[in-house]
């Protein structure tokens, strides 16, 4: 599973991140914020035409030696970016569209809250267990 | 003051209570609001008290001396043994029992009660030592002097009851006798002076002192259980269960709730449940959400918005945080909006939470909500009809029924209802999920089109697309290759059997034939995959070359080999002449070269066209399977040949790959093989193999690897199967644009799927491209070791 899940907002920074403890964290913010370009390029690529047909699911953004980051953005410009380590090859681009389906659902019900200011940090306990169930779900 | 004299147990009870009440330690005057408190307790009513106060001279004085003290305990028990009060009873009456305190709070009056209970003396009666300062720990009545005495006050107390409840309605002093009032605390009693209405009012934690005030007087006027609340409200406030008001405090809570601060509220009715499930909410509590409820929305069918309760929950000063994991518990249905057993669950919580409970988790059970029961409401009727905080729900419907729907909260403000925290854990998260799902899945207008079967990720997509034709080519559908693998070799099939029927017209059409149902739909293709499978088994070719291994195929993100198919039948429907020069022309496999069974080698890598091309001429002859077989030789032949033509050969096989220029492969393919059959003419057979024949079926190019000789024929074959791929695709496509065109939308989507294919092509036919150098320095190589074994052939 995943190892890191960020989700950014609109302008580009950061509503949530959280990343499995065991590796330095700043590492994986760094990699979450790198692929922000890519994520960019890609929902530009899509072009205007291409809107109504764009997919929420972004795909592979890049890969590197260890991990690779993969990226979802949903129709309010709200990125959901996550980091999977290359050792688990048994995940399939279903598995993780189905994640990114899960986060997007619980980032939902977050905003349905009407105690959330959108753009704040997301403090939701309901969302922090979801994601914690989808990081340890791999090992 | 007459002379008192006591008995030994009276004696050391009265000097215990005295102790008790001389919180200042002067061991002479005894503080006015302790001796209240403890009057209270006494459950006298308050004029009874006020005799005794005036008979032991304490009003006189001013002050309770021990003396004062003294008598006026005796005076107690005197009144409470229902002798008339009169200073003479003081001596005069024997064997008076000792006077009763229920309820206290107080620890060393329960510990005085009991031990007292113990003396040999004949206090037993008293069973019971006399309760704990009014209003204190109702659970230690519990020693059954109550019963024995005053069953009243001991029911009163032994109910879990929230230790403060009393509170609530008015200042401590008056609580009982003053609840008859139903009216402030303010009632005025005399007795104000003692601890005070603070408790009552203050919310979630107040104390003892509330609650003895409100106990002592039990004055039987009010029935014992509403005093409860009062009793427990100083006691455990956060221990006590939340508001578990029980029916009968309700009442005193009733009048009293109306002045009392919402805290105060919550405080008794939090004490009150102490024993109970901690998340239940008692009827009156309910009565007083559902009237709170209706504040915001008169119907108790409908919602709160979500704004509305945002403003609503946040008067109760709580931190957005914790609101906000309220609102996340009690938001059953995850739809922005509180019904009536939400908003009565979440007001619930907040209570709790006021008190000083943490929140939990998941939603407690007995606070999800149920089926909405209006009846509830009903039975606020005799409330002082506050709506809003300060109300007490009042008489709480002897039904505790758990409908939650009203949340009526007559407490006068939010932070009393905390407590009621019924959160169901049916977490709607798991609705929300799947309803979730169900919203975005339509957002992919076309699965089908969007989500391409899974295919194995081949290193190129070029392979996999030749793996595509050259399994169009064969009869073996590589059960391993996802739907798209199948319908590309569907379409390849198509067109090598169409390509290979050409000539002949009667097998294209059925290649066509199959290849009509190619549309956009998966199925479809599927179809044709199965009955191109028919096809190849037919064809000769099929049986040569094996189909390649399934080869993890490159799929493009979204269009899958579906696309690939589609856009090949498109492309090959709209093509036919059109050769051009696109790469993904599928090679028509040298199906009648295919049937001398050789060896498939495909030496053609992934790419598999390349190894087609390697067929030697050989196989060329030897399609007899192919209504013209004529034409698939010069196919194979041209493969053949055509495998010095890298290019032009690796066209032909990236044509089966890419289908948007099917058409231009077709063509392609036809003059490959024509190059190929010169060059297998001219080549020796046993030399070419490498060649990447363009021809060849996808599935061929796979096993390239191939040097030897074998692999000539392989590839011989796999040009000719790969131009009557070719072939069959163009011919097909004229059948395509008919049932493309019959969805808008699908056009799009195949346009879209045709680029990406378009692009997969692209790296298809520079793979091939470069499949074709390998082939050539194989079979450079393969020359000179030809050279080198014969090195007297030529003389």
């Amino acid at each position: 599973m995943a190892v890191c899940i960020a989700v950014i907002a609109k302008e580009n920074y950061p509503l949530y991140i959280r990343s499995t403890p065991t590796e330095n964290e700043l590492k994986f913010h760094y990699m979450v914020h790198t692929s922000l370009d890519v994520v960019d390029e890609k929902i530009s690529a899509m072009g205007k035409a291409l809107v109504d047909q764009r997919e929420l699911y972004l795909g592979l953004l890049y890969p590197t030696e260890d991990y690779k980051v993969y990226g979802y953005v949903t129709n309010s410009k709200v990125k959901f970016v996550m980091v999977v380590d290359s050792s688990n090859t048994a995940l399939r681009d279903n598995e993780i569209r189905s994640m990114f389906r899960k986060l997007h659902n619980s980032y939902t019900d977050v905003m349905c809250n009407p105690f959330y200011n959108p753009g704040d940090r997301i403090q939701s306990r309901a969302f922090d267990n979801m994601v914690t169930s989808m990081m340890i779900q791999v090992c | 003051m007459e002379g008192l004299t006591l008995s030994d147990a009276e004696q050391k009870y009265y000097s215990d209570l005295f102790s008790y009440c001389d919180i200042e330690s002067t061991k002479k005057v005894v503080v006015n609001g302790r001796v209240l408190e403890l009057f209270r307790a006494a459950q006298l009513p308050n004029d009874v008290v006020l005799q005794i106060m005036e008979l032991c001279g304490a009003t006189r004085l001013g002050y309770f001396g021990r003396s004062q003290f003294y008598i006026a305990l005796k005076l107690v028990a005197v009144a409470q043994s229902g002798f008339p009060l009169r200073v003479e009873s003081i001596n005069t009456v024997k064997d008076l029992p000792l006077p009763r305190f229920v309820a206290s709070k107080n620890e060393q009056e329960s510990r005085h009660a009991t031990s007292y209970s113990s003396d040999s003396e004949n206090q037993g009666s008293y069973s019971g030592v006399i309760p704990p300062p009014p209003g204190r720990g109702q659970v230690k009545k519990g020693p059954g002097s109550h019963d024995a005495v005053q069953p009243r006050p001991s029911t009163d107390q032994q109910e879990p009851a929230s230790p403060v409840v009393s509170p609530q309605q008015s200042p401590p002093t008056s609580p009982h006798t003053w609840r008859k009032h139903n009216r402030h605390p303010s009632g005025g009693s005399s007795e104000r002076p003692l601890a005070g209405p603070g408790p009552f009012w203050s919310p979630f934690g107040d104390t003892q002192s509330g609650s003895s005030a409100g106990d002592a007087v039990w004055s039987g006027q009010s029935p014992p259980p509403p005093q409860e609340n009062w009793v427990s409200f100083a006691d455990t406030p956060p221990t006590s269960t939340l508001l578990t008001m029980h029916p009968a405090s309700v009442q005193d809570q009733t009048t009293v709730r109306t002045v009392a601060s919402a805290t105060t509220a919550n405080e008794i009715r939090r004490q009150s449940s102490s024993y109970d499930d901690p998340w239940k909410i008692t009827d009156e509590q309910r009565q007083y959400y559902v009237n709170q409820f209706k504040t915001i929305q008169p119907d108790l069918n409908g919602f709160i918005p979500g704004s509305a309760a945002k403003e609503f929950f946040t008067k109760s000063k709580l931190p957005i945080l914790e609101l906000s994991h309220i609102w996340e518990l009690s938001d059953f249905d995850k739809d922005g909006a509180l019904t009536l057993d939400e908003f009565c669950a979440a007001f619930h919580l907040v209570v709790a939470r006021k008190n000083g409970y943490d929140l939990p988790e998941k939603l407690p059970e007995s606070l999800m909500p149920k089926l909405i029961d209006l009846e509830d409401s009903a039975d606020v009727g005799d409330q002082p009809g506050e709506v809003g905080y300060s109300g007490s729900p009042a008489e709480a419907p002897p039904s505790k029924s758990p409908s939650m729907p009203s949340l009526n909260q007559t407490w006068p403000e939010l932070n009393q209802s905390s407590e009621w925290e019924t959160f169901s854990e049916r977490s709607s998260s798991s609705q929300t999920l799947t309803q979730f799902d169900s919203n975005i899945a339509p957002a992919d207008p076309d699965t089908a089109i969007v989500h391409p079967v899974p295919i194995r990720m081949t290193p190129s997509k070029i392979h996999m697309q030749e793996l595509e034709l050259k399994r169009a080519g064969s009869d073996h559908t590589n059960p391993t290759s996802p739907l798209l693998v199948k319908t590309s070799d569907l379409s390849e099939e198509n067109k090598i059997n169409s390509s290979v029927k050409f000539p002949s017209g009667n097998t294209v059409a059925d290649g066509y034939s199959s290849s009509d149902s190619f549309p956009s739909d998966p199925e479809q293709i599927g179809s044709n995959v199965t009955r191109q499978r028919s096809h190849s088994g037919t064809s000769p070719d099929n049986t040569a070359p094996p189909p390649p291994p399934p080869r993890p195929q490159p799929s493009h993100s979204r269009s899958s080999s579906l696309d690939m198919n589609r856009t090949f039948a498109v492309t090959t429907g709209q093509q036919q002449a059109g050769v051009v020069a696109h790469p993904p022309a599928v090679p028509p496999r040298p199906q009648p070269s295919q049937a001398p069974g050789p060896s498939v080698h495909r030496p053609v890598d992934a790419d598999g066209l390349i190894t087609h091309t390697s067929t030697s001429p050989q196989q060329i002859p030897e399609q007899p399977n192919f209504a013209d077989f004529s034409q698939f030789e010069v196919f194979a032949a041209s493969n053949v040949t055509e495998e010095q033509d890298s290019e032009a050969d690796k066209h032909p096989e990236i044509l089966p790959t890419e289908k948007a220029s099917d058409p231009a492969t077709s063509l392609r393919i036809a003059q490959a093989d024509g190059k190929i059959e010169e060059k297998t003419a001219a080549s020796v057979p046993a030399n070419v193999s490498k060649g990447t024949t363009p021809l060849a079926p996808p599935p061929k190019p796979v096993r390239r690897r191939l040097k030897s000789e074998d692999e000539l024929r392989p590839d011989v074959d796999e040009h000719t199967q790969k131009t009557g791929v070719l072939a069959a695709v163009l011919a097909s496509q004229p059948s395509i644009p008919r049932s493309v065109g019959k969805d808008k939308k699908a056009i799009q989507a195949s346009i879209r799927r045709n680029k990406e294919t378009n692009t997969v092509l692209a790296r298809l036919n520079s793979e091939l491209q470069q499949q074709l150098k390998d082939v050539l320095e194989e079979r450079i190589s393969l020359e000179v070791q030809l050279e080198q074994l014969r090195p007297f052939s030529h003389l």
